[in-house]
Formats: C-alpha cells, sequence, structure tokens
C-alpha cells in the first residue's frame, strides 16, 4: 500500500468525476425542458417553440457528446486504480452498472436518433413521444446511478463470500431506503440545472436585446420552473439529511461542525473547524436548533465527531465548507426564482436589469451545487468506500504506485482541460449566437445526419457519475 | 447461466473489434491525404456510426466486469498502463470529431483524430498480446509492475492490430466511397492486407511455439482447426477480390478473418480467461449477479441493442450519396462550419459545403 498512490488515485477519480457530472446534470435537465417544449408545441402550434427546441437541441447533443467522453473514462476507473473493489462489489455494483448501460443504450441512443433526423420522417406525436423517450432514458440512467452510489453508502441485501459482496436479496438492494430521497434530490438538482441555463440565456438575450420573444419565453418558464422546484428540493433536501443522521452520523457530525456531544445540541452557522485542537474557531452557533434539525426535538442528544475513533472520522473541513456553500446557492436560487417569477406576473421582470443581470451572472449555481453536493456526499463517507464494511486505503489497486498513479493524473488532466476548454468555447459560441439562426426546420430533402452520433456512448458515460471517491 | 454470459461478452468483443476497429481504422487512414476535402469525406464515411460503435466498449466492460469481476479487476489493473493511454487516445478523437467542424486550425484536431485513433489501437493490441503471453501472478495475484505488459510480443501486436484496423479501415472506405478516396484505399489494400497475414501466421506460431498446451488442444481436436481453415480461405477470396478491385467483398472478407483469429484466439486458451490464471469458472460472479442481469437486461434488452445496431446500419447502408460530395443543397440559408457540428441540420451536407468553401 502506498499512500501517496491513494491520494493520487483519490484526486484522479474526484477530477474526473468532477468534470463528468457537470454533464449528465446538464443533459438531464435539458432533456426534460426539450419534451416540455415539443409538448407544448403540440399543444398551442406557436413556431417560437419549434425554435426554441432546434437550438436546444444543439447544445443538448454537446453537452451529451462531452458526458460520453468523460464518461468512458469513469467506466474504467474502477478497474485501473481500485481493483479491489471492482473485484469486491463487481456482483453488486457490475449488474446495476450493466443495467444503466443497456437502458440507456436501448432508450437513448434508439430515440436520440430520431430527434437528430427524424422530424420531417415521423408523426409530431411519434417524434414527440421520442422526446420523452429520451428523457426517460436520461432519468433512468440517473436512477441506477443513484441505485448503486447509495448501495456504497448504506449497503444492505448482500452477504460476504470468498472475499466478495454477494446479492442477497435484490430487491432489497434496489428499493434501498435511502434511493428513495436520494434519487429525487438529484433528479431535482438536474432539473433546475436546465431550468436556470434557460432563464440565464433568456436574461442575457433581453440584457443584449437580442431574440426578444425566445428570450421572454426562456426566462419566464425557466424561472417559474425553478420557483416551483426549488421547495420540493429543499424538502428533499432535508430528507437526505435524515438519512445521513440515521445511517452515517459521523458524516453527520462533520457537516454539522459538531466535536463533542451535545444534548440539547445547538447549530454551527459558520465557523473554522480546528482538527487538531478538535474544536471550531470563529464559530457562530444557535443554541437547540441542532436538536431540532437532527432528530424534530428540542431535547435530542445529538452525537459529535469525538464520539468516533479518530481513524473512523472523515475531515472535517471539506464537508462542512461545501455544504454550507450547496445551501447557499440553493437559498440564492431561490430567492432569484420567487423574485423573478413574482415580477414576470406583474409584468415587471424586463424593465428590472438589475435582476435581469442577477440571473445572468447566477448561471454557474447549479452547477457548484450539484458539484458541492457531491463533495459532501463522498467526502464525508471517508474513510469508506463502501460505508462500515470496505475502507477507502484497502480498496486500492494494491500494487499501484505513486508513479504510475501520478502519470496518468496528468495525461487525463492535460486531456480533461484542452477539451474542455474547447467545449465549453463551443457551447459558448451556440449561445452568443442565439437561436434565430436556427429558426428553420429541417428542409424536407435532408439527409439523415448522424442517427447514432452523439447518442450511443451515454450509457458509457453516465456509469461514472458518482461512484466511490 | 455462465455460458450465456460468455457468449454476451464474446458477441460484445466481437461486434467492438469489427466496428470500431473499421472507424479507427479510417482514424488512422486520415493520414494518407492532405486533402481537407478528402478527409471530410473520409469522416464523414463514419459519422454515423462511430459513437454507437464505441458504446460497444462500454457494453463489453460492464458485462465483464458484472460477470467476470475478479478478470475485470485483475486484468484493468495489471494492463493499467495501456489502459490510461488508451482510453486518452478515445477521448481525444471522441472530441475531435465534433470540435474540427468549429475550429480555425482544423489540423490540430485532425493530428488528434488521427494521433488517438493510432494510439488506442496500438494499445488494445497490446493489451490482447500481453494476456496471451501470460502477465506474471504469484499466488494468484498480479506481480508484473507497472510495465509488465512491455513484450516485445505485445509490442508486435500492438503493431499487427494496427494494420488490421488500417486494412478494415481501407475496405470500408471502398465500400461507402468513390473516386479519389476509393483509389486511395485500394493502392493501401494490397500492403495492409499483406501485413496483416504475415502478422497473424507469426502470432499463431509464436502462441503454439510458446505454449505447448496449446498444440496438445490443437492436436487432440484437429477439428478446432476449421477457424484457421475459414481465416485461409476469406484471405484467399480478399486477394482475389483486391485484385479484381472489388468494393464489397474486401470488407466481408477481413471480417471473416477478424472472426477466425478472434475464435482461434478464444480456442486457444478456452476454458481461461486470463490465459493460465483464470478460467471461465473461476473467474465467474455468483449465480444470483448473473440471474438478476438474465431475466431483464440479457433475455430483452440485449437483442433489442443488438437489433438497432443493425437497424442503424440498414438505414445508412450503400455508398455516400454523390449530393454529399457537392454543395449545400438543404434550403437552410445560414450555412457556415458552426452549424455543422450538429446533425439537426442535415450535417452531412453541410459539413462538406464548409469544407470545399475556402476558409
Amino acid at each position: 500500500m502506498d499512500s501517496s498512490a491513494l491520494l493520487l488515485s483519490r484526486l484522479q477519480f474526484a477530477f474526473t468525476i468532477s468534470f463528468h457530472i457537470i454533464f449528465p446534470a446538464f443533459s438531464i435537465g435539458l432533456a426534460a425542458w426539450l419534451a416540455l417544449l415539443e409538448a407544448k408545441h403540440l399543444r398551442t402550434g406557436n413556431a417560437v417553440y419549434r425554435t426554441l427546441f432546434q437550438f436546444w437541441l444543439k447544445i443538448f447533443g454537446v453537452a451529451f457528446g462531452l458526458g460520453v467522453v468523460s464518461g468512458v473514462v469513469m467506466a474504467f476507473q474502477f478497474g485501473t486504480n481500485w481493483s479491489v473493489l471492482s473485484n469486491m462489489s463487481g456482483p453488486i455494483q457490475g449488474p446495476l452498472l450493466s443495467y444503466e448501460t443497456f437502458t440507456a443504450f436501448a432508450l437513448e441512443a434508439g430515440f436520440f436518433g430520431v430527434l437528430i433526423w427524424g422530424r420531417t420522417r415521423v408523426s409530431p406525436w411519434f417524434y414527440f413521444f421520442s422526446t420523452a423517450m429520451v428523457a426517460l432514458g436520461t432519468t433512468l440512467s440517473a436512477f441506477w446511478i443513484m441505485v448503486n452510489n447509495s448501495w456504497m453508502q448504506v449497503p444492505v441485501g448482500y452477504v460476504v463470500q470468498n472475499g466478495q459482496f454477494v446479492p442477497d436479496d435484490w430487491t432489497t438492494i434496489i428499493f434501498n431506503s435511502v434511493v428513495w430521497s436520494r434519487f429525487p434530490h438529484m433528479l431535482l438538482a438536474s432539473y433546475l440545472t436546465g431550468a436556470f441555463c434557460v432563464a440565464s440565456t433568456g436574461a442575457w438575450y433581453l440584457l443584449r436585446g437580442k431574440s426578444r420573444a425566445e428570450a421572454l419565453i426562456m426566462l419566464r418558464m425557466g424561472l417559474v420552473l425553478a420557483a416551483l422546484l426549488m421547495p420540493v428540493q429543499l424538502g428533499f433536501g432535508h430528507l437526505v439529511g435524515d438519512y445521513v443522521h440515521d445511517f452515517q452520523p459521523a458524516k453527520f457530525a462533520a457537516i454539522e461542525g459538531r466535536w463533542r456531544a451535545e444534548q440539547p445540541a445547538s447549530e454551527v452557522v459558520i465557523a473554522l473547524p480546528d482538527p487538531v485542537h478538535e474544536t471550531n474557531t470563529y464559530e457562530i452557533k444557535i443554541p437547540v436548533l441542532g436538536s431540532i434539525i437532527g432528530s424534530m426535538s428540542m431535547t435530542s442528544k445529538e452525537v459529535g465527531l469525538t464520539d468516533f475513533p479518530a481513524q473512523d472520522r472523515p475531515p472535517v473541513l471539506i464537508p462542512f465548507a461545501t455544504f454550507r456553500i450547496m445551501v447557499g446557492c440553493g437559498l440564492i436560487m431561490l430567492v432569484l426564482a420567487w423574485l423573478g417569477s413574482y415580477l414576470s406576473v406583474t409584468h415587471r421582470l424586463e424593465r428590472s436589469r438589475l435582476l435581469l443581470w442577477s440571473i445572468f451572472l447566477s448561471f454557474p449555481l447549479p452547477f457548484i451545487a450539484i458539484l458541492t453536493g457531491w463533495y459532501t456526499a463522498e467526502v464525508g463517507r471517508q474513510p469508506w468506500t463502501v460505508y462500515g464494511v470496505l475502507r477507502t486505503d484497502q480498496a486500492m489497486t494494491p500494487f499501484l504506485t505513486a508513479g504510475t498513479a501520478l502519470s496518468s493524473l496528468i495525461l487525463f488532466g492535460a486531456v480533461y482541460l484542452f477539451i474542455f476548454s474547447f467545449g465549453t468555447l463551443f457551447i459558448y459560441r451556440l449561445l452568443r449566437d442565439g437561436p434565430s439562426r436556427h429558426a428553420t426546420a429541417l428542409p424536407y430533402d435532408a439527409t439523415p445526419g448522424r442517427p447514432m452520433s452523439l447518442a450511443g456512448g451515454d450509457a458509457a458515460a453516465s456509469i461514472l457519475l458518482p461512484a466511490g471517491e | 447461466m455462465v455460458m450465456f454470459w460468455v457468449s454476451v461478452l464474446a458477441i460484445s468483443m466481437l461486434l467492438y473489434l469489427l466496428l470500431d476497429g473499421f472507424d479507427l481504422g479510417v482514424g488512422m487512414l486520415l493520414g494518407l491525404t492532405r486533402n481537407e476535402a478528402s478527409r471530410t469525406i473520409m469522416l464523414r464515411t463514419i459519422a454515423p456510426f462511430w459513437d454507437g460503435n464505441e458504446t460497444w466498449l462500454i457494453v463489453a466492460a460492464v458485462v465483464l466486469w458484472s460477470a467476470f469481476p475478479v478478470v475485470y479487476a485483475t486484468a484493468l489493473s495489471a494492463l493499467y498502463v495501456p489502459v490510461v493511454v488508451m482510453l486518452a487516445g478515445l477521448v481525444l478523437r471522441g472530441v475531435s470529431f465534433e470540435f474540427r467542424n468549429e475550429a480555425q486550425r482544423r489540423w490540430i484536431w485532425d493530428l488528434c483524430f488521427a494521433g488517438g485513433s493510432l494510439a488506442a489501437s496500438f494499445m488494445q493490441g497490446v493489451m490482447v498480446g500481453a494476456l496471451v503471453e501470460g502477465l506474471q501472478f504469484t499466488d494468484g495475484r498480479y506481480s508484473g509492475g507497472a510495465f509488465g505488459w512491455t513484450t516485445s510480443f505485445a509490442m508486435l501486436c500492438g503493431v499487427g492490430l494496427c494494420f488490421g484496423y488500417a486494412l478494415l479501415g481501407a475496405c470500408w472506405l471502398v465500400r461507402k466511397s468513390d473516386g479519389q478516396i476509393r483509389a486511395l484505399a485500394h493502392r493501401a489494400m494490397p500492403v495492409l492486407a499483406t501485413a496483416v497475414l504475415a502478422f497473424l501466421v507469426v502470432v499463431f506460431l509464436h502462441a503454439l511455439n510458446k505454449h505447448l498446451p496449446i498444440m496438445h488442444r490443437w492436436i487432440d481436436r484437429p477439428y478446432l482447426l476449421v477457424f484457421p481453415a475459414i481465416g485461409g480461405v476469406a484471405a484467399s477470396i480478399l486477394a482475389l477480390s483486391i485484385l479484381r478491385q472489388d468494393d464489397r467483398w474486401p470488407f466481408r472478407m477481413v471480417t471473416l478473418i477478424f472472426v477466425s483469429a478472434f475464435g482461434t484466439l478464444a480456442l486457444s486458451f478456452w476454458p481461461y480467461m486470463i490465459p493460465f490464471a483464470i478460467t471461465i469458472d473461476s473467474g465467474a460472479a455468483p449465480y444470483s449477479s448473473l440471474a438478476f442481469m438474465f431475466w431483464g437486461a440479457g433475455l430483452f434488452v440485449y437483442p433489442l441493442m443488438l437489433l438497432y445496431a443493425v437497424v442503424g446500419y440498414r438505414v445508412f447502408r450503400g455508398k455516400l450519396e454523390p449530393a454529399a460530395y457537392r454543395h449545400h443543397r438543404s434550403g437552410n440559408a445560414h450555412g457556415g462550419a458552426r452549424d455543422s457540428l450538429h446533425p439537426a441540420e442535415n450535417d452531412a451536407n453541410v459539413r462538406l459545403g464548409s469544407a470545399s468553401r475556402p476558409r
């Protein structure tokens, strides 16, 4: 066991997954947005929805493509850097990810082709159906990924035989209680990402005075969607917190920045945790609120980090900080969405340039929230890869050396930065040019372009989402 | 149940070899011409297929992981460096396809495309070679170090697979295009075919020479020789069809040669999955995992995926339409290279259109 190889492997996983998760989250949201646009067009016959659809389909395609290529890497990383984990948990994680790959392949690849070249070849209803199937495909992928990650967070339904986790009860594994708070939380996060990107694009166009009709629709639909979903998201966030409280008390204590058990417990709002002295500096806290948040009680006793042996505690600073950043982003988004929806209803939205600027500049917030949310979940469950059963330092490929791990980290780092810069530039150019250039529908004599292109691989891609860090 | 998943794995791997093989090959052949328009047409012949093809790599990987976790963990960790380089190559290549339409300096992405294809092909060959040669194991654990795969035989296999893919790519181009590109591919084919056949013979002899147990298998069960025999027949038909400048038969015959080489290799090492270390039965996942996958993914979704692949190829069968060589004929006024990234609007024509326009 080489401790720097371990650190480098963890860095590599964190790096590739951070890069990867952005694109599937974005494309899940956009797929739902496309289905919504197509439904609106079918109902109203308004050509603006068609224009918007064609425009966002292109951006969806690019996000999808980047998700695919970054995903291929993740699938193989389990075997290269975490061979003990992939051997032990293969009988459980393998089938779950197979279902993910297979369903994604069948639904997304199949119907994405229709989206690309089928506009003039199939009936409008079938076209809408295909849009919905692509959205369903991305959602199902996310579901299997979340089942898989939830099993690593709260392993159930298995027995250990010959050094492997052998599935004992698939129903228990798939319907793991924590899946039902974590999957909606992730799905809503993706929808909110889509909604906010659409709304901020609309705000951007209004500020620049271009594509006014499309911009207003994007802004309004995005804001109203976000205004409705955001409170639901906060509710599911609370449920996710409940599972952490019940199943992963050390992670919960780290997020709360609580070093010693308290009864009733106070809630730390801001502080700088100091792991050396096992205390917080610059602390601001509210009495009793900690017990209310933790157990819905005024008097409950809440555990602290020092209740766990030092080697079983997660690092404190990262989950403590990332959790607060995630919640902060969510609250800003909530305020913007509500304020924007209110002004939209009262027809004052266009005139409020300050709000338009705020909405435009808020486009990174959902991405930051998703990334920090995952850091909270994944760093917080350390030192375990499969919680309570397999430690991270035991899961690594035993003979991996620091030199090998470092060279692959550098190689992936260089390749990803290279393609990421160009991919971002490309999406930026598409957004900058706006929908007006895509106003026409497909010409009748269009040669089928690339039915499977961009599609086939999401399977691959999505494999990577959240597995263990 | 184990046999079912071995078959699924074998089919997926073979499909990957054949399908991504030809588009990796076309990627390498991109270096044969400096002409911008020719390159665009070459890419156009694989445009509708390449990432569907690449998906079979992922399918093979997840099937290997779920049905044979030990094999997956052992092979991938032992072959760390080749796997990483292959992935980097595939990533670069995948985005180049999308980005070159967008770029001011296309040569960067052409270089990434050809280089990525070459790196991925070479490393795949190296991995097969290293597995055939036998990795070093101590007490059932890999002990060869980060560069245990760097034998001369593995390097030879890397070069061999590059030739093999390039040959497949050339046959594909002949099948899908006309004019200059077709002529170029016809000129490349005899050279590539000779190199591949020479390589296959060397590998076969090397394997027999090095691993005596295999020799016994072939001597005991001579009917197994039917695979190399099919390969031999296919090679002769290939030679004939190359001489007659045929467009359709070379691709079929090279496919057959690949299938028979794959079959020969698999039968040589049966029942080992990692030669002389892990057998099919000792590597298989528990029954509960295999059965869970069988009743959903295996029985229903997998056939659907095969069907979908067939339909995809049916839709785009035949040579590129002549129209694709000319300018846009679409009614869209906008044009411009940027739009051509996405197939949503008649991308074939726009792609070529933008390529032939002075930049």
